[in-house]
């Protein structure tokens, strides 16, 4: 954005390094990913696919959860935790504008994720290739992996900084963040479910489930995923809901809510008096 | 009036119910030096957030340069450092500074040298987390001095300092204030402020209770000056009848005096010859100013 903000983007990368965040995450992607892999390999020869569909398969499921988590670790304390120091209220009393100073932290936090994503998963899938063969289309399904889970990763991001700005204290931030995090990739969906089984198939079921599913951004990441590639449905075996919905639902949805997210994190920013 | 880097005007504030600052008026001319004194509560922190623009004014004005307070502009020309600040303990001094340095704009400033200006070049690439106390307090003065501000604000500058690199510290307000950086130093620790402000403004529960030189508060205080008699032999007990003071110890007698009248108790002194052996005299001190002011007991 501004000349500014990638002095703070800077600064924030020189942490994530020297506290060994970068390092971290991306050992925890490459080896959940490869543990996935490798554990997802058997039935191969029965389906009739490629192993690197079946390791993009499982490693959808897994970042589902991982991204979110990975995204929130990284931003829970980055209002929160500066205000704590005080150091917030020197950083605001520089020119630089709270909008500028969340997307110098958001540069550095999503560039982080990227690399982690990319190793881990791009390890995974060379792997796979390697060993059991892949497709273009396949290839195509482990690019859309890495690139909606940057995506996924990008709103968990941006909750963390609203979390982090509303929250009284890097501690309680955390708390938030843990709840948000159940909410978002558990509850909402159980919620869901319960409410599929009441209906029993009514009309919430047909017209409604599929919107209110979609609205959230990790169920969006699962549709697009699933929707957009025959053999990961086939193989993860859900379809069904995402066949209700037209295609560009599940990308509208996880591409409009890191920019929902920035503005809602933005002006809980605003609120923040050091 | 609108001439001075600083100028507040009738400000108040309100937490809550709570009345914080109550019509507080100061201007702090270019190149001036003003020690803002109080208690801990008082409110000398939140009147420097307000000139920040960190939180809303209740009513009133200020103006920073001539400009409204958190307004880029304002921004650009104000230094502050905060009360017991500290920084991300994985950057590096040098790291810190840059990024403070970036976001100043314009004026780059050479980091390693105004590093070496606050004492701190040993440290320059070491992470933050190994720093002690007065080293952060010393980086947080470092970026003060970053690109020529017109106004610098320092709470409590000296806490966690030792009694040399309070010294450092001074030199450092002296340069700010002859490079024509308006000064505003908080603090409730009197002895370092007295000699090197050239105003004081004491604040209490949030009203301005005093602004002026130290001698011209002095003097309106009316404090009284203490003399100290040593008696010869043992004249101290007639010392004390005579004079109408208090003998203290074995041979000394303790006397208050007002300022008009000091010069007429040395003379009656004076006259009393061999039986005194000497005499000491201490003026009001800050310390004593500050409990007249600041604790209220005005009559
Ligand atoms: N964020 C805040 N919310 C509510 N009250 C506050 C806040 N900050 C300071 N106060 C109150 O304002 C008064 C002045 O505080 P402060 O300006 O920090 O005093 P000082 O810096 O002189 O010690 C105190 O009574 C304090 O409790
Ligand atoms: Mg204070």
């Amino acid at each position: 954005m501004t000349f500014r903000s990638f002095a703070i983007a800077q600064a924030e990368m020189h942490i994530l390094r020297r506290n060994r965040w970068l390092f971290m995450a991306t050992l925890i992607m490459v080896l959940f990913a490869l543990a996935l892999t490798f554990a997802g390999s058997a039935p191969t020869g029965t389906l009739g696919v490629d192993m690197l569909t079946i390791s993009v398969a499982s490693m959808t499921t897994l970042s589902v959860y991982l991204a979110p988590l990975l995204a929130l670790m990284m931003s829970f304390d980055s209002i929160s935790g500066e205000n704590d120091r005080g150091s917030l209220a020197l950083l605001l009393s520089y020119p630089a504008g709270r909008g500028e100073i969340l997307f110098g932290k958001f540069m550095a936090h999503l560039a982080a994720l990227s690399f982690a994503m990319v190793v881990g998963f791009g390890t995974a899938g060379a792997l796979a290739a390697y060993y059991g063969g892949a497709g273009s289309e396949s290839l195509i399904a482990l690019g859309r992996l890495i690139a909606t889970s940057v995506l996924l990763g990008a709103v968990f991001l941006v909750l963390g900084y609203m979390v982090s700005s509303l929250a009284g204290s890097a501690t309680a931030a955390a708390g938030a963040s843990a709840a948000l995090w159940l909410v978002f990739v558990v509850l909402y969906d159980l919620g869901l479910l319960g409410a599929v089984v009441i209906d029993k198939g009514g009309a919430f079921t047909q017209n409604i489930f599929p919107w209110v599913m979609v609205a959230n951004p990790a169920d969006a990441f699962r549709v697009w995923n699933i929707a957009a590639s025959d053999t990961v449905a086939l193989t993860s075996g859900m379809t069904g809901a995402a066949s209700a919905l037209p295609v560009w639902a599940a990308p509208a949805s996880l591409l409009l809510w890191p920019v929902l997210g920035f503005v809602m994190a933005r002006a809980a920013f605003q609120r923040v008096e050091p | 009036m609108m001439d001075s880097a600083l100028c507040i005007r009738n400000v108040s504030k309100f937490r809550g119910k709570a009345k914080v600052l109550s019509d507080v008026n100061l201007t702090v001319k270019a190149g001036e030096r003003v020690a803002l004194l109080g208690h801990n509560g008082a409110g000398k922190s939140t009147l420097i957030k307000l000139i920040l623009g960190l939180t809303g004014i209740s009513s009133g004005k200020i103006l920073i340069d001539g400009a409204k307070p958190g307004s880029a502009s304002a921004r650009q020309s104000t230094a502050f450092l905060p009360e017991a600040v500290s920084f991300h303990p994985a950057l590096t001094g040098r790291e810190q500074l840059k990024l403070f340095a970036r976001l100043s704009g314009g004026a780059k400033g050479d980091v390693p040298a105004l590093l070496d200006r606050v004492g701190l070049s040993d440290a320059l690439d070491r992470r933050i987390g190994t720093y002690s106390k007065g080293m952060r307090q010393r980086l947080g003065l470092a970026q003060v001095l970053l690109g020529n501000p017109k106004v610098a604000l320092l709470d409590e500058p000296t806490s966690g300092l030792d009694p040399i690199s309070r010294q450092d510290l001074y030199a450092i307000i002296d340069e700010l204030a002859a490079q024509g950086t308006a000064v505003l130093i908080a603090s409730h620790a009197l002895t370092e402020v007295e000699a090197r402000t050239d105003r004081i403004a004491i604040l209490r529960k949030g009203e301005k209770v005093a602004d002026d030189t130290l001698a011209a508060l002095s003097a309106s205080a009316g404090l009284p000056t203490k003399l100290r008699i040593r008696a010869n032999a043992d004249h101290a007990d007639e010392i004390a009848r005579t004079t109408g003071g208090t003998r203290i110890n074995g041979a000394s007698v303790e006397l208050l005096c007002a300022p008009d009248q000091k010069m007429h108790e040395l003379r009656r002194i004076a006259a009393m010859g061999d039986t005194v052996s000497d005499v000491e005299m201490t003026p009001p001190r800050l310390e004593d100013l500050y409990r007249y002011f600041a604790k209220g007991d005005v009559s």
